[in-house]
């Protein structure tokens, strides 16, 4: 395995149309945070910067020939990645920016299924910009507004100046219904520290264990306070098609996880946008951390269970048409005896 | 024994190749540097993306991430071709009669001996482009196969179908076949008579170097822990024959591989820097290069066969002579 230290971070952002996408880039292209980027764009469009370091590349998703629907990677990256990474030293990560109507799986998926990529980079977040003020409407006439909230690691909630603090609420309601695990920032003017979305580590599961030891702790009563999806009645929310489960049970005998974790992300992959958890093995001393795109599954010892800590394993899949009582059920018979 | 010229330098080798006879070494940062009576170098992009040697062997084209397509000299002129401002122009085919091919983004430019312009649009992005031995022909692969184009005539292409992400082609020197390189680790064939396929499976690595045998009877390609020999003598291919493994190493990865020019032999370059000399018939190897510190970007034979020019991805370069 390649060394972290030698891999080149990379931050997706995505964000539909208007949802201040452009800005944000440019703040990031501009402002003194001590790190240089490569930016990879579809099109140079409002980049109001010149500089060497912006690619544009046309998007270009590629099926890969194994019989598996989902397994898409965007091959414009492939060679563009490739093209940067022959010439490092001279920008410290890389933002890939996506299409306001992009899948970001295939984006996501380059950099665990190419080997060349993989070697070279690691994808730090992927960051998904909302307007505040137009959500409710996009979710309505998009899929792909959703999809990008569900695959997020950090979500930037824009244009709240736009808003009321009830509405504000409501469309934080909203976000968390779908993704119960990103970090979600306030903000307008895209002027969020840029220290908060960059650099995170929010991919990498181990690291943003770290950095919020509460980080899947969805359903715990502390949240509560700012989602109310449980309490409110499905009107609020009868846009949303991706729901998430989370689960909760304790240690787990990895003869019946294993198997059953892969044969869940081989069954059901095409529904699975994201999955993250933290399992309890029994009989080993360490936390073990998996996450998933589609069918992509990867999963690491992370450190040791501190001393009175409860050997609890926890998972959150967010996806669509999920069986929520099949896999409660499942996966707490996985458990040791 | 063979000798070694060591030129190391700062950067990653694109490629390495003779210019009327001076060795040439493109880096990703857009110098050309030569070994003409000491080491020389002249500027052709602000950042090289893809090289090859033209057919008569006296200039070096490139395409940049500066989206100029350009040819150098073996001293050391650099003369521009085309302009694609703001692109990256990431595969560059030499043809008959001087003529030049380029990708950039989803169009394929020829520019023909005359002077001549002509490009293709397709639907999806042209990753890779080669001139057929005969006849004023292109290939391009793409995603779900490759297209052939006539551009010195306004005839119609001839698609290839086969799904999947194909990034770079070659035509066998006979004309016969025509060969992709697949995002999945393979190789696929088409004889061009009947169109019927060819799978060539089973590389644990995408195959990102392919070289023809001086007659076209063997197809030499990267990708496996030893270079992995495809015979192309019988009228379909190798369909149904199993590839000759040169120079298999255990703990190293084949990353680039050169036909000699005259005999059946190959040289492999390697993960690790090494550099073998195979022979087909026998699979006897002689090493002409020790480790180095990175993989084997690319190598060119001079037209005699005697020297071979490689490059590395860490700047590593050299000439190696096996005529001692």
């Amino acid at each position: 395995m390649p060394e972290a230290s030698q891999q080149i971070p990379v931050t997706v952002l995505t964000g539909y149309l208007g949802s201040g996408k452009t800005t944000l880039l440019n703040r990031i292209l501009s402002e003194n945070h001590g790190r240089r980027y490569a930016v990879i764009v579809n099109e140079f469009g409002e980049i109001g910067i010149d500089n060497d370091l912006i690619v544009e590349s046309d998007e270009e998703i590629y099926e890969m020939n194994n019989g598996c629907v989902c397994c898409t990677v965007r091959g414009d990256l492939i060679r563009t990645v490739e093209g940067l990474m022959r010439r490092p030293g001279r920008f410290d990560a890389i933002l890939v920016e996506t299409t306001g109507l992009a899948d970001p799986a295939p984006v996501a998926q380059t950099f665990f299924m190419d080997d060349d990529v993989r070697a070279k980079t690691r994808l730090d977040a992927v960051i998904a910009l909302v307007d505040a003020k137009h959500l409710p409407l996009r979710l309505k006439d998009s899929k792909e507004a959703e999809d990008q909230i569900a695959f997020a690691d950090v979500i930037v909630l824009n244009k709240t100046d736009l808003v009321t603090p009830d509405e504000l609420a409501k469309v934080e309601g909203l976000v968390r219904a779908i993704n119960p695990t990103a970090r979600i920032h306030r903000t307008s003017r895209s002027a969020v520290d840029l220290a908060e979305v960059l650099d995170r580590g929010a991919f990498d599961l181990s690291r943003a264990l770290e950095s919020d030891p509460h980080f899947l702790d969805a359903d715990d009563d502390h949240h509560h306070h700012d989602h109310h999806h449980h309490d409110h009645g499905a009107s609020d929310i009868h846009d949303v098609s991706v729901k998430s489960v989370s689960l909760r049970a304790g240690e787990m005998d990895p003869k019946k996880f294993f198997p059953w974790i892969e044969k869940i992300t081989q069954t059901e992959g095409p529904n699975i946008l994201r999955l993250k958890g933290i399992i309890a093995l029994k009989g080993d001393p360490d936390r073990y951390v998996v996450q998933g795109v589609h069918m992509i599954i990867e999963g690491d010892h992370q450190r040791p269970w501190k001393d009175g800590e409860t050997h609890e394993s926890r998972l959150v899949f967010i996806g669509r048409d999920l069986d929520r009582e099949r896999l409660k059920r499942t996966f707490e018979a996985c458990q040791a005896a | 024994m063979p000798t070694v010229a060591p030129l190391d330098l700062d950067g990653h080798c694109v490629a390495a190749a003779f210019v009327s006879d001076v060795p040439v070494f493109a880096f990703a940062d857009g110098l050309v540097h030569r070994l003409d009576h000491g080491h020389k170098s002249s500027t052709a992009h602000d950042g090289l993306v893809c090289a090859t040697v033209s057919l008569d062997g006296a200039s070096l084209l490139s395409g940049g991430e500066d989206g100029k397509v350009v040819s150098t000299s073996a001293d050391g002129t650099v003369a521009l071709i085309a302009e694609n401002p703001r692109k990256w122009v990431t595969s560059v085919a030499a043809g008959p009669q001087g003529a030049v091919a380029w990708g950039v983004g989803r169009a394929a430019h020829v520019r023909l001996g005359d002077g001549k312009k002509k490009s293709f649009e397709h639907p999806r992005t042209v990753e890779g482009v080669a001139f057929a031995p005969k006849g004023m022909r292109i290939g391009v692969a793409r995603y779900n196969g490759a297209t052939l184009h006539f551009p010195a005539t306004d005839g119609k292409p001839t698609e290839l179908q086969w799904d999947g992400a194909h990034t770079a082609i070659t035509f066998s020197p006979d004309g016969n076949f025509v060969v992709t390189a697949m995002q999945e680790n393979a190789l696929h064939g088409w004889k061009l008579a009947d169109g019927k396929h060819m799978r060539m499976s089973g590389y644990p690595a995408k195959v990102k170097s392919m070289s023809w045998s001086p007659k076209g009877r063997w197809l030499a390609s990267s990708g496996a822990p030893a270079a992995i020999v495809w015979p192309f003598q019988a009228k379909d291919g190798p369909m149904g024959k199993a590839p000759v493994e040169l120079g298999t190493r255990g703990n190293s990865m084949v990353t680039a591989v050169a036909c000699h020019p005259k005999d059946d032999i190959v040289a492999i370059g390697f993960a690790d820097g090494m550099i073998l000399a195979g022979r087909i018939a026998d699979q006897k190897e002689v090493v002409l290069r020790r480790q180095g510190k990175g993989a084997i970007t690319s190598m060119g034979w001079d037209e005699a066969g005697i020297r071979l020019a490689f490059g590395a991805e860490s700047g590593d370069c050299g000439v190696i002579d096996i005529s001692a």
